[in-house]
């Protein structure tokens, strides 16, 4: 008689819960990243801007 | 600079779709393994992410090279966004491999030789980013970084290799046929098709993780020479 295969669904799931959520823990890191650099070079592009114009 | 390029819109959308066909092959395609059921399954990303992970290493390496030939602060970043990510996704192969462990071999970790290599191989590159975190100096921290990540090198291959020199539980996936590996593993088509489509899906996420990781230094500098601009 063929013995079944072992019930390891929650292992599996954990697994790939691992897997996809570090995954999108790094993307979304690169994502603030990159928004905030976005924001510190306006700003200071802006400082520089006004910095030109008193001069 | 500010808009991603056309080039690499077409890597992040290939990339997805790849990663999307490799899991819908992974749920739907691949067979259940006979003995240790659903959970083989993770068998497709632990490796994929494993090989992203050396080859991030491997391209860190390529790229602390040419830094010190060429002194390019270019390929300095290109070595420290590659480090970080092989980090990112060998983090994910331990703890799949710890998950994978429990049902397996009915523990979550054991000090097998693969497992200690690859820890050994993590907190190698760990290390580098605490080394360069300490360094003021970005000439410097480039230099020493690049020949930390050549010397650091060396615990990829010993980790690869561990499986074959040493006597351990964990299977020899590529060259399973070699008489001195101690682990077996064989795979039926079906698995062998959606284990090379999961490969190639993480490979070209890593040339789209890399080159977004690169852009995203590629800005901090800007910023930074920005702010010394306006300091002086």
């Amino acid at each position: 008689m063929p013995i079944a295969p072992a019930d390891t669904l929650n292992y599996m799931l954990g697994g790939y819960a691992v897997i996809f959520g570090v995954m999108a823990v790094y993307l979304v890191s690169f994502v603030v990243r990159w928004r905030n650099l976005r924001e510190d070079e306006q700003t200071l592009e802006e400082v520089e801007a006004e910095e030109k114009a008193k001069k | 600079m500010k808009a991603i390029p056309r080039s690499l819109l077409m890597v992040d959308i290939a990339a997805f779709v790849l990663v999307l066909i490799a899991s819908v092959m992974v749920f739907t395609y691949a067979p259940i393994e006979a003995v240790m059921g659903l959970v083989q399954k993770i068998f497709y990303f632990h490796v994929a992410t494993a090989w992203l992970g050396m080859l991030s290493y491997l391209v860190a390496l390529g790229a602390a090279v040419i830094y010190l030939v060429k002194k390019n602060p270019y390929w300095d970043l290109v070595e420290v966004s590659a480090i970080e990510i092989g980090l990112v996704f060998l983090l994910i192969t331990v703890v799949t491999g710890a998950i994978w462990a429990r049902p397996s071999w009915n523990t979550w970790w054991t000090w097998d030789p693969r497992l200690t290599t690859v820890t050994i191989m993590e907190l190698v590159y760990a290390a580098y980013m605490m080394l360069r975190s300490g360094i003021e100096d970005p000439e410097r921290r480039a230099r020493f970084g690049a020949v930390y990540a050549i010397v650091g090198f060396l615990s990829v291959p010993l980790t690869f290799l561990s499986i074959r020199f040493f006597r351990t539980i964990h299977p020899v996936v590529i060259g399973s046929g070699d008489p001195n590996a101690t682990g077996s593993f064989s795979m039926t088509p079906d698995m062998g098709i959606t284990f090379a489509i999961s490969l190639i899906a993480f490979t070209v996420l890593f040339i789209s993780l890399l080159w977004h990781r690169i852009r995203i230094g590629q800005m901090a500098e800007r910023v930074e020479s920005l702010k010394l601009r306006l300091m002086q």
